[in-house]
């Protein structure tokens, strides 16, 4: 097994919107090692659902390609799960029916019922076994789509702003959750985020996207020891840089005032 | 006010007693003036039976076991010809929702069949079948079909697209989307299109017996009408409506016990 468990090739997305042609993604080149986190920000609309939907194969390219070890992607691979913007729970299944809901049929009964007590617990929802998505709160549906999404054991793990809807204090406990989940199961994440600081606690590289057509603009490293101090200089230091990678140019001055 | 209302506080019992007075109000006084009216000589008896008379009828339509077998009768057909209706509606609902191609090859024949009043269709079926139970049955089973049919092809379409996308990433086998996924999604849909089946059921059985029956509620009003028994009709004119509300108002609780579940509001 090579080192790279995740090749994204010139990749090119094109949408037909009204007979017009948008070009949405264009030469997206990226290797993503195995184990690695790595995080998508980029203005609103500049294509990151969009690459997860290519790496899942919801959409298919215009041209170039993706390689999950090796292979050309052309089905849904089962390597890879994902985590939706919205938590997508079945509303007419309980928690634990929608988390053993996408299991494979191959694990026995009994061991499938043990994955989902123990993902139960990791997102911190006993208790809410037997609640259906309308008694929960949207952070906890969330959480049951996160706890979904890992009963599943993937290699990768896609994540589309999966905090998004969560409060400050329930989004930084879920982040540390994740990175505890990323160390002890050597899990490949790819996570499409808004929150700066949250990728930066999170990510071994933070790609950063621009508009129109959507480029890489640039990839951040961070090579801080984690867990990573949010108030450190160091931390600062890395904000900026992705900041101003993010910002054109002509506003330097503003974001300068920012930071 | 019209449009968004606040959720009350629960109506205290007196409150209630007088929305039960109000709904009742209307209707006592206006069987009292008929009453009166009729009484008076502004309208003529044998047209118009006062209310005491009806009752007087319908007590004793009862007591002989008229009315109870002719609406017996009546249901035995309405329960036939809506199983073979709405299991047919279902099925091809299920084919024209889940396969593009069976939408598309069936669409022409829905689209020119479907606006025929069901009841334009009871001297055809009497032709082909006969007078008897078979054309009755026919009737009722086109009744109900069409309201089926189209329901369950509207819940199949409105299936959330991110559920599908999910169960794509997933890797769901197709059977278990259909029946696990499209089909909860469809169930209220399908409720409803039960409901107002079993509506046109009783309505089309009550139009088929006055044409080709000797049997039935729908047949005895005909015959009341060729015995000049005026009060018989208005008695069984009513009674229809009123089993037709009864009908409606228990599939009404059937269904919102289904729907609560499968919309997933818990309760
Ligand atoms: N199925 C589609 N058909 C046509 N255009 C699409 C489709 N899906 C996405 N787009 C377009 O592609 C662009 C990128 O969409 P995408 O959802 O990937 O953005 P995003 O970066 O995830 O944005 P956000 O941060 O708001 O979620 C948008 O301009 C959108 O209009
Ligand atoms: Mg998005």
């Amino acid at each position: 097994m090579s080192d790279t468990i995740l090749k994204i090739d010139h990749l090119k997305k094109d949408f037909i919107i009204k007979d017009q042609t948008v070009e949405v993604l264009k030469d997206i080149s990226l290797d993503v090692r195995r184990g690695e986190f790595i995080s998508l920000i980029g203005s609103s609309g500049c294509g990151k659902s969009t690459i997860l939907k290519l790496i899942t194969n919801l959409e298919d390219p215009t041209s170039g390609e993706i390689l999950i070890d090796g292979e050309p992607v052309k089905g849904p691979s089962e390597k890879v799960s994902m985590i939706f913007q919205e938590s997508r729970l079945f509303p007419w299944l309980t928690a634990e029916e929608n988390i053993e809901f996408t299991m494979s049929k191959k694990i026995p009964v009994n061991d499938r019922r043990e994955i989902v007590k123990k993902h139960i617990e990791l997102v911190g929802l006993n208790g809410f076994e037997k609640a259906v998505p309308s008694q929960l709160s949207g952070g906890m549906q969330q959480r049951v789509s996160i706890a979904r999404a890992l009963a599943t054991n993937p290699e990768i793990l896609l994540l589309d702003e999966p905090f998004g809807a969560l409060d400050a204090f329930t989004r930084i406990n879920m982040q540390e959750e994740t990175l505890k989940i990323w160390e002890k199961e050597k899990t490949t994440m790819i996570m499409v985020t808004h929150d700066i600081d949250e990728a930066i606690y999170l990510s071994d590289r933070i790609v950063v996207l621009s508009a129109k057509p959507g480029v890489i603009k640039d990839i951040v490293n961070v090579t801080l020891p984690r867990p990573r101090d949010r108030s450190s200089l160091d931390f600062m230091n890395i904000r900026r840089k992705v900041m101003l990678a993010l910002y054109d140019k002509e506003s330097d001055r503003n974001i300068e005032y920012f930071i | 006010m019209i449009g968004y209302v606040k959720k009350k506080q629960k109506d205290t019992p007196l409150k209630k007693l007088i929305n039960v007075g109000i709904a009742l109000a209307v209707p006592i006084c206006v069987l009292i003036l008929w009453e009166l009216i009729v009484k008076a000589g502004l309208v003529k008896a044998t047209l118009l039976p006062p209310p005491t008379k009806l009752w007087k009828t319908f007590c004793s339509l009862v007591s002989s076991g008229k009315l109870q077998s002719g609406l017996l009768i009546s249901f035995g057909r309405v329960v036939a010809g809506f199983l073979i209706g709405s299991l047919a509606g279902a099925t091809v609902g299920f084919l024209m929702g889940l396969f593009g191609i069976v939408n598309k090859a069936l669409s022409v024949f829905v689209n020119v069949l479907r606006p025929i009043p069901t009841i334009a269709l009871i001297p055809l079926f009497i032709i082909v079948f006969g007078i008897g139970e078979k054309s009755n049955i026919a009737v009722i089973v086109v009744g109900s079909f069409w309201p089926m049919l189209l329901n369950t092809i509207g819940g199949i379409q409105n299936v959330d697209s991110k559920l599908l996308e999910l169960a794509y990433v997933y890797r769901i086998k197709s059977t278990k989307t259909v029946f696990r996924i499209i089909l909860p999604s469809a169930v209220t849909s399908m409720l409803t299109g039960l409901r107002l089946g079993l509506g046109t059921a009783w309505m089309s059985v009550v139009a088929a017996e006055m044409i080709g029956a000797s049997s039935g509620i729908g047949y005895m009003i005909m015959f009341a009408r060729e015995l000049a028994q005026t009060a018989n009709m208005y008695v069984e004119v009513l009674v229809i409506g009123l089993v037709g509300l009864a009908i409606d108002r228990i599939l009404l609780l059937v269904q919102n016990k289904f729907s609560r579940k499968f919309k997933g509001i818990a309760g």
